[in-house]
């Protein structure tokens, strides 16, 4: 696929599961890996929020922030990961919202099972990724997640979605 | 549910030390919702979120779900979310304006202030029913009282008044006021709510911990410290990551440059953590000069340098509210179950303030108190590992002595410890603890019946 041709949803949908096989495998730094060197990353707490910077997240990570999440997912001492979760996903009704000649907003469905320390969470939602063509492949420039249950009281979220 | 008598409470508390079972025990959770909650003045809400006459917001004290409304005279009520009729809740949603309360179930209709409007139906009652008896309402929490916008409530008709309940503690809450250039705050940027498997007064006990930071948050703390600095950051991760790594401060540091002062009524703060220049890089950073520039417009150069020169990080309002005027978070702890509680975390804006302040405002309380937080999520694991650890049969005593010897006595009528790693502001909690929770065996021989005020057992009893 040439750098600047458009994105069609059998590509992009192929690349969503890739990204959720890698969380799914704990593969965190290859899951990073898909994101530009600037990306965002951000599970708003309120539906429909409009905004990252006026209203609280439950996630909002900028790169930086980003790479540290995942180097403490790495650590021996993060104590809400011991023991580990084990999560399984499913994505679909995956859809292209907006597209341009390299890039592309896509919208897709998912279901996320969580296990851990004998008790199963189930999340489920909306999410959007702005996906980009780049000499290296297919990046992720930004990734927002639209929890059905963002407002809950929730048990700590430490795995991304 | 068993009863527990007097002697029995104060046998659980003994100097540095507590009986596990305060955490585990469902009687005593019931007791403390009885006598703690059903005593104290206990945080309901800011008026910023009931602006207007009309505007309600649904809240709970304890248990007990509540309605914080302003009324059509612009006067803040407390009011039961409950129908007079059948006992159904009126209000099913988190807030919003009206200009009446009615019930789902039958349309009966209130007033703002709780009062009865209007009922359908209204004949062939017994002739003890009266629309106009004032105990047919959503019925008023006995006491309300606000200090400087915070407000609070008393399921009790009698005991201190908020100020004298607050005591020293009000110079906290001035705190945070006062760094407002306008001298308001309106709470704004949304709520947080966190749950977690363990006792709710865990949580007030690890927010002045001074000791905790370096050992549960080490994953945190090492992986920040790891991060380039060169990596892109639009701002938010910047704060984020400069209090991780202020996180890893050694035990030396907290030794050498932290108290913590504890007050009457089991109030705590920690003190002289921050100055401004660790965390918002003060005078590098355009926003802060802004900032400052707003406040000396309004306060002048000497009040505001008196003003910012207070540097207190987590203060503690026995039995559930602690909040952080240096960067205006407030957390609000819900008694669920004996070993089940949520929290709630609000933010505030400094009214007169540049709008970027309030950005960092929220980068901060995505970092500390959001419930993806890299930091928060590893102190919700420890109160559920505490939860979990009280379920074996270990030891009987928990351990509350750290700094026991070196409590001294505060200028302000309180204890501070020596420095911060004292567990001074725990052993002050269960002071007032022992004396809320055997005021009612002081009085043994009176059934309690007889001194609640008729319309609150009534309401206590619909509940």
């Amino acid at each position: 696929m040439s750098a600047g041709a458009a994105f069609d949803t059998a590509e992009c949908e192929q690349f969503l599961v890739h990204e959720a096989r890698l969380l799914d495998e704990a593969r965190f730094d290859e899951w990073l890996a898909l994101f530009t060197t600037d990306a965002w990353y951000w599970v708003p707490a309120e539906p429909g929020q409009a905004s990252p910077r006026d209203t609280i997240s439950l996630i909002y990570d900028d790169r930086r922030l980003l790479e540290t999440r995942v180097r403490r997912l790495a650590s021996p001492r993060i104590y809400s990961q011991e023991p580990r979760s084990r999560t399984s996903r499913i994505i679909a009704n995956v859809t292209i919202e907006a597209a341009e000649s390299a890039a592309c907003v896509v919208r897709s469905k998912f279901q996320l099972l969580e296990y851990r320390r004998e008790a199963q969470r189930m999340f489920g939602g909306t999410c959007f990724h702005r996906l980009v063509r780049g000499a290296d492949g297919i990046q992720i420039a930004w990734k927002r997640v639209d929890l059905v249950n963002c407002d809950a009281p929730l048990e700590g979220l430490v795995v991304p979605f | 549910m068993t009863p527990i008598s007097g002697d029995e409470i104060r046998a659980m508390v003994q100097p540095g030390r507590v009986q596990r079972r305060l955490y585990t025990d469902p009687d005593i959770f019931e007791l403390e919702l009885e006598r703690i909650f059903g005593a104290a003045w206990i945080y309901v809400g800011h008026e910023s979120q009931v602006k207007n006459p009309g505007d309600f917001l649904a809240t709970r004290i304890g248990r007990k779900p509540l309605l914080l409304v302003r009324d059509a005279d612009g006067q803040i009520q407390l009011l039961h979310n409950q129908c007079a009729h059948r006992g159904s809740m009126v209000v099913a949603l988190n807030g919003g304006h009206t200009s009446e309360f009615r019930c789902c179930y039958h349309g009966w209709t209130y007033h703002l202030d709780g009062r009865l409007k209007a009922a359908p139906l209204l004949h062939g009652y017994p002739a003890h029913f009266d629309p106009k008896n004032p105990e047919l309402a959503m019925l008023r929490v006995p006491r309300v009282a606000s200090y400087r916008g915070f407000v609070f409530g008393s399921l009790a008709e009698d005991g201190p008044s908020l100020t004298d309940f607050l005591g020293y503690m009000t110079t906290s809450f001035d705190d945070m006021v006062d760094r407002a250039p306008d001298g308001e705050l309106e709470a704004a940027g949304g709520v947080f709510k966190h749950s977690y498997q363990g006792n709710w007064k865990l949580y007030l006990e690890n927010l002045c911990d001074a000791a905790h930071p370096l050992f549960v948050h080490q994953s945190s703390i090492d992986a920040s410290r790891e991060q380039s600095d060169e990596v892109f950051s639009d701002g938010s991760g910047e704060i984020a990551i400069r209090q991780m790594r202020q996180n890893g401060a050694p035990y030396s540091f907290w030794e050498a440059n932290v108290g913590i002062w504890t007050y009457p009524n089991g109030h705590s703060f920690l003190g002289d953590y921050h100055d401004d220049a660790k965390l918002v890089a003060a005078m590098n950073d355009p926003t802060f000069r802004d900032y400052i520039v707003a406040m000396e417009a309004k306060k002048g150069k000497e009040q505001t340098k008196k003003i910012l020169e207070v540097r207190r990080w987590n203060s503690n309002v026995y039995p559930n509210l602690s909040f952080m005027s240096q960067f205006q978070q407030l957390r609000v702890v819900h008694p669920i179950s004996v070993n089940e509680t949520v929290v709630h975390t609000y933010s505030f804006r400094l009214r007169g303030a540049p709008a970027r302040m309030f950005e960092n405002v929220i980068s901060f309380a995505n970092t500390v108190n959001g419930t993806g937080s890299l930091v928060l999520t590893d102190d919700l694991e420890i109160y559920t590992r505490v939860g979990l650890g009280l379920s074996s049969a270990g030891a009987q005593w928990l351990e509350i002595g750290r700094g026991y010897a070196g409590d001294l006595a505060d200028e302000h009528g309180g204890r501070r410890g020596k420095n911060s790693t004292s567990e001074i502001y725990i052993r002050n909690m269960f002071d007032a603890w022992l004396t809320l929770m055997t005021q009612e065996s002081e009085l043994q021989g009176e059934p309690s019946a007889a001194r609640a005020p008729a319309a609150q057992r009534r309401a206590e009893m619909r509940q």
